[in-house]
């Protein structure tokens, strides 16, 4: 088994099938009663399958950050929210009359990631001054003031509390409406499958693997002369690049944005996700993503159901609370299956964890020296 | 001049809040390098149980309120010891799962508490004196203030002088040092940490009933919008030093205050502001052993 699955042929023909298979679903009529809330081609279903893949693209983008170079960022969201926001003001603001509306809209997308690419690289320039546990507190700070700024409502750009509406006028006519899911569902397909492509060649470009090795064990990669500095933030950029990607696609998909994205709650949840998929596994952050998305919509649905209000009050404030729920879940995750829901299917192919244990060792080194 | 007063009287008064959830933090963090997302939560806990038990036994009154800060004390003590004893002990040396244990409990027990109580805030009733104001160089400042700074100061002193005169705060003192050295002595550390733990929660949970009349309420997220400015006052003072923290809880609030007053409400950047500006110059903190 593990013999046929480490033929990389094998796994590229796997891996186009299934994208095959997703682009295929709106045209498909399957139902999975309790896992979708309706058949495959219906917009609702469309729409929650939609948000699970450009949150998994958001998940795969903070595995680089967590997974590859080993950053515990608290304010990634703070990227997510910059993309979402930025396309929303930059759509709203941008419109030179000597550019066709088709054209408005990419260049829209192109100046929102580039914005965002930069904020990445002047956050990170300061953050990455500290590493470790300091490296997180000061990106939270920095996700909090975002999120302090989205709420202030700068001279009526970002809507406060009340959030941001998507201003059709330069968006194509095939990405707006209820009608049109399908197409905002092939976007987020694209997206995903973008973030990955790129994901996967950072991850084996020379900077993925210097910035491995500095995960692994700092001081032998200065002792090899290289400093961590420059491709940790190169790694951080991109990482926020991408998160910018995906909130644009967010936008444009939710045709709005309130400012809950940009709270540093929103990172934690993409914590969770990164943690419950399986920390340093490419497929661990989608899967992750796949799971609690639809765990949480489940589970809710599941709040509201007259199963749970009959239950006892010991039994029915829990079990009314998702993120409960999936708290507890992620704990028990994190206590008892170190290796998250996709570590379960390579158990027995190779030794278990070998990170976590370089990572302790890197630890005791530190404290003897 | 009444102005200045004023702002500064009030921000030593918020100082005070961002020490009590600060201080716990600083010590855990100094000991046992886990830095602890929960603890807001044994914050709003300790606030909520606190109110329960007064508003039990009568509303407003001066011993009810006592009765309140006590037991937010212990309910804040006791969850914070189990936190440590269940989950955090079991992942002994690996800081990272620590962090992510301490997250999960983080947004699990908010969503219990927006379960059992709601997610409305529920106001609080504290002794009239409380609500009322103190003339100090034409300055009227709010008399709940005071009492913030006196507890904030009673707690600083009692925990020094814990941490100086008693044979459990040698320990805890020589494990910030070097853990290693103290293990090789034949000392049990992981006592102190629970004990690290319960100190830390006891503070955090009387800061939760203070909390909540500063504000006014107790709510879910009490504890978690505190936490935000708590972890950015420990990296200023510098990661496990208390009196760093004790300092930077003051120069913090002080600065969130006037910027809030003379910038048109931009306190809370300007605080993120003085993060970076710190780290850039000081990567260790202002009172920090090392980076």
């Amino acid at each position: 088994m593990s013999a046929f699955w480490a033929r990389p042929m094998t796994k590229i023909t796997a891996s186009a099938a299934l994208v095959l298979l997703m682009v295929l679903l709106p045209l498909l009529n399957i139902t999975i009663p309790g896992v979708f809330p309706g058949a495959t081609y219906t917009p609702g279903t469309l729409q929650l399958l939609a948000y699970a893949m450009l949150i998994a693209a958001l998940a795969l983008s903070y595995h680089l950050l967590f997974g590859l170079a080993g950053m515990l960022s608290f304010g990634h969201a703070l990227f997510f929210a910059a993309g979402a926001y930025g396309l929303g003001i930059v759509l709203r603001n941008f419109s030179p009359s000597w550019l066709p509306a088709g054209a408005t809209f990419v260049a829209s997308i192109l100046i929102t990631v580039l914005i965002g690419f930069v904020v990445a690289a002047l956050v990170g320039s300061v953050s990455l001054r500290v590493t470790g546990i300091s490296f997180a507190m000061v990106t939270l700070a920095f996700a909090q003031a975002g999120s302090v700024v989205v709420r202030r409502n700068p001279g009526g750009q970002t809507g406060g509390d009340e959030g941001l509406t998507l201003d059709v006028a330069h968006v194509p006519d095939a990405l707006v409406g209820v009608l049109n899911t399908r197409n905002l569902y092939w976007l987020s397909l694209a997206v995903l499958v973008t973030v990955y492509l790129v994901v996967l060649w950072v991850e084996k470009s020379r900077a993925g693997h210097v910035v491995a090795a500095t995960r692994e064990n700092e001081l032998r990669v200065r002792v090899l002369g290289i400093r961590p500095y420059f491709v940790r933030l190169l790694i951080f950029s991109i990482a926020g690049a991408l998160a910018v990607l995906a909130g644009a696609a967010f936008l444009l998909l939710q045709s709005g944005v309130s400012p809950r994205v940009a709270t540093p709650d929103f990172t934690l949840t993409l914590l969770v996700i990164v943690v419950l998929g399986g920390v340093g596994l490419r497929w661990g952050a989608v899967l992750g993503a796949l799971v609690y998305t639809l765990l949480d919509q489940r589970l809710t649905a599941l709040a509201g159901s007259e199963l749970i209000a009959g239950l006892p009050d010991v039994l029915r404030i829990p079990l009314s609370q998702p993120l409960f729920i999936l708290g507890t879940l992620f704990i028990l995750v994190v206590l008892f299956l170190p290796g998250g829901l996709a570590g379960l299917t390579r158990r027995n192919g190779r030794p278990q964890r070998p990170r976590a244990r370089g990572r302790e060792r890197m630890h005791d080194a530190e404290e003897t020296t | 001049m009444s102005t200045i007063v004023l702002l500064l009287i009030t921000g030593l008064g918020l100082g005070a809040l961002y020490f009590l959830v600060a201080s716990g933090l600083s010590l855990i963090y100094g000991l046992m390098g886990v830095l602890n997302f929960a603890h807001g939560s044994f914050l709003t806990i300790g606030a909520f149980i606190g109110w329960e038990v007064a508003r039990r036994l009568s509303d407003g009154s001066w011993w009810a309120l006592v009765a309140a800060m006590l037991t937010g004390a212990v309910v804040g003590a006791l969850v914070a010891a189990a936190t440590e004893f269940f989950l955090i002990r079991r992942l002994y040396n690996r800081h990272i799962e620590q962090v992510l244990v301490t997250v999960g409990l983080a947004l699990a027990s908010v969503a219990l508490f927006e379960g059992i109580w709601g997610t409305d805030p529920t106001y609080v009733t504290s002794p009239s004196w409380l609500g009322q104001t103190t003339e100090i160089l034409g300055a009227r400042i709010p008399n709940n203030r005071f009492m913030l700074i006196l507890v904030a100061v009673l707690v600083l002193v009692a925990i020094v002088l814990f941490l100086k005169f008693t044979r459990y705060g040698l320990i805890i003192r020589a494990g910030v040092e070097n853990r290693l050295m103290v293990t090789a002595l034949g000392i049990d550390v992981r006592r102190a940490f629970t004990l690290v733990f319960a100190i830390g929660g006891a503070a955090a949970g009387l800061g939760g009933v203070l909390a909540s009349i500063y504000y006014g309420y107790v709510s879910a997220h009490i504890g978690g919008s505190l936490l935000i400015f708590a972890f950015i006052v420990t990296v200023i003072g510098g990661l496990g030093s208390l009196a760093g923290a004790a300092v930077a809880s003051v120069l913090v609030a002080v600065l969130q205050q006037f910027a809030n007053f003379y910038l048109g409400g931009t306190g809370d950047l300007a605080v993120v502001l003085a993060l970076a500006a710190v780290l850039l110059l000081r990567p260790r903190g202002l009172m920090g052993a090392k980076a």
